[in-house]
């Protein structure tokens, strides 16, 4: 349903020692939005987007994911919830001692039965492959493959499981301008496709410009602001200002 | 509080213990739960026992053929020298070729392990399989643990044989012996007491190798350097606790009167 939060974030707080980067930070992400979160490096970005895939703990705090609490979930329900989640690493992560095809099939081995696989996997990861432009690199190594193609990789596998989230971390860093901009092309089309809420972390204001329909600051761990990339910039509060200049 | 209960709070050495304790709690934990990855298990089969065939026949040989060319002028100045193939064989079987083995495993799987771990953990390969609702526990610790637990004894004993074959080429290369005398003085003196704890060891050398290249690669940190330091750890530790087994083992098998 239109403007229901998919993603509800209460006042989470995160520690590692004595550097508290979340603090009690709020948001909600409503369905089929892009909604990016921008802040500096370090400020818990990537942080934030762990705890809400709960690769990371929170120290305290409630996150709800499709109407399920993720803290405190079991394993099986959480590989569940997980499934209908898609990630894409900034680093790709990729399988790199696996093809391109066992890296997309990677995802369905737990989350499809074995009939499925064969009767659906192989049209299920061209179907991937298509849509981000690379059907020809299925029997390929992920070594043989540029920064930017890697990047198409990652987000195919992200999305082989028809994700109803989509969580990005950093998806345009480390790639030139040019390819840069055709990742963010990119995310804005598969999200028109598969109907998906995006979360978007990054610092790369033309994939922010490109992507966005709503940007939540995070400066010193808590949600500064929270509104349009367009808005954002016309901000006169230094804080923000900061970052369109 | 005294400075031995802050010592044991704050060594990072008794910290070290503590957490491979756990991670082993959590190996058979995982072990004991249904759905387990047996494709990935073979090829790890695979890549542990089959990849490693030559090295250890070729260690398992230089073994037997050295060990019997420096026996011999020993028995000799004794006027013993007709004990040669009994003398070599149980060394070898004894201690020797599982101790070498476990070592050149140690060597060339935990190292393996613990860089091939160690790089998917800083690349994020181990979350992304975490993402997906994979077990990476199962599916990456579980298996090679029990891989190379299980294809340890299966190339030890494949040392143990090469060595005999390379006793006897020692034997010959300055002594006369014939190749039925060799083998009927060989299984002559080898009794199961001989075998059986050889072969039950090689299991505890095979998990304990496992075990610590998984743990040093599945907590590997600090980017490359770390990869690096996962890898060489992986090694020492597990080549040290190749020994500890050994001499628990030695120690066990004297109690029970097989020595």
């Amino acid at each position: 349903m239109e403007n229901e939060p998919i993603i509800e974030v209460r006042q989470v707080n995160k520690s590692f020692g004595k550097n508290h980067v979340l603090r009690d930070f709020s948001m909600d992400v409503n369905q089929g939005e892009n909604l990016v979160i921008l802040g500096k490096s370090g400020s818990g970005k990537s942080v934030l987007i762990k705890c809400i895939i709960r690769l990371i703990d929170a120290d305290s705090g409630s996150i709800k994911v499709l109407g399920n609490e993720i803290n405190g979930l079991d394993q099986e329900p959480l590989d569940d919830l997980r499934s209908k989640i898609g990630f894409l690493f900034q680093s790709n992560a990729l399988y790199d001692s696996m093809t391109v095809r066992q890296n997309l099939e990677f995802p369905l081995r737990i989350h499809w039965t074995k009939e499925e696989r064969l009767k659906n996997g192989y049209s299920a990861v061209m179907e991937a492959l298509t849509d981000v432009g690379l059907a020809h690199t299925i029997d390929m190594m992920p070594s043989e493959l540029s920064g930017g193609m890697r990047k198409r990789i990652a987000l195919a596998r992200a999305l082989i499981l028809r994700p109803k989230v989509i969580l990005y971390d950093e998806p345009t860093t480390g790639l030139d301008p040019v390819t840069g901009r055709e990742i963010s092309e990119l995310m804005v089309s598969v999200q028109k496709k598969y109907n998906a809420t995006s979360v978007i972390i990054s610092h790369d204001m033309n994939c922010i410009r490109i992507t966005s329909n709503r940007v939540i600051m995070l400066i010193e761990g808590r949600n500064y602001a929270d509104d349009t990339f367009e808005n954002l910039k016309k901000s006169n509060d230094p804080k923000i200002k900061e970052f369109f200049t | 509080m005294n400075p031995l209960s802050t010592y044991i709070k704050e060594s990072p050495f008794l910290k070290e213990i503590g957490e491979i304790a756990l991670f082993t709690k959590r190996f058979f934990k995982e072990i004991a739960k249904p759905k387990q990855e047996y494709a990935e298990f073979l090829n790890q089969c695979f890549w542990i026992g089959y990849k490693s065939l030559i090295l250890v026949g070729v260690t398992g040989f230089i073994m037997g053929l050295v060990l019997t060319i420096q026996s011999r002028p020993t028995l000799v100045e004794f006027g013993a020298e007709s004990m040669l193939p009994s003398m070599v064989s149980v060394s070898l079987i004894r201690e020797i070729a599982p101790v070498i083995t476990a070592l050149i495993c140690a060597g060339k799987i935990g190292s393996g392990i613990g860089a091939e771990l160690g790089s998917m953990r800083v690349t994020e390969q181990i979350d992304a399989m975490e993402v997906s609702g994979t077990n990476p526990f199962k599916y990456l610790v579980v298996t090679r643990v029990m891989a190379a637990t299980l294809m340890l004894p299966v190339l030890s004993s494949l040392a143990n044989a090469i060595s005999l074959y390379g006793g006897y080429l020692g034997a010959n290369i300055r002594g006369n012996v014939s190749w039925n005398l060799y083998w009927f003085q060989v299984f002559n003196v080898l009794n199961y007491g001989d075998v059986l704890p050889s072969l039950i060891k090689t299991f505890f050398f095979g998990f304990a190798i496992g075990i610590i290249g998984c743990y040093k690669g599945y907590y590997s940190q600090k980017g490359t350097e770390g990869v690096g330091r996962s890898a060489t750890t992986a090694v020492i530790v597990a080549s040290l606790l190749v020994f500890i087994i050994d001499l628990i083992a030695v120690q066990i098998t004297d109690l029970l009167g097989l020595t």
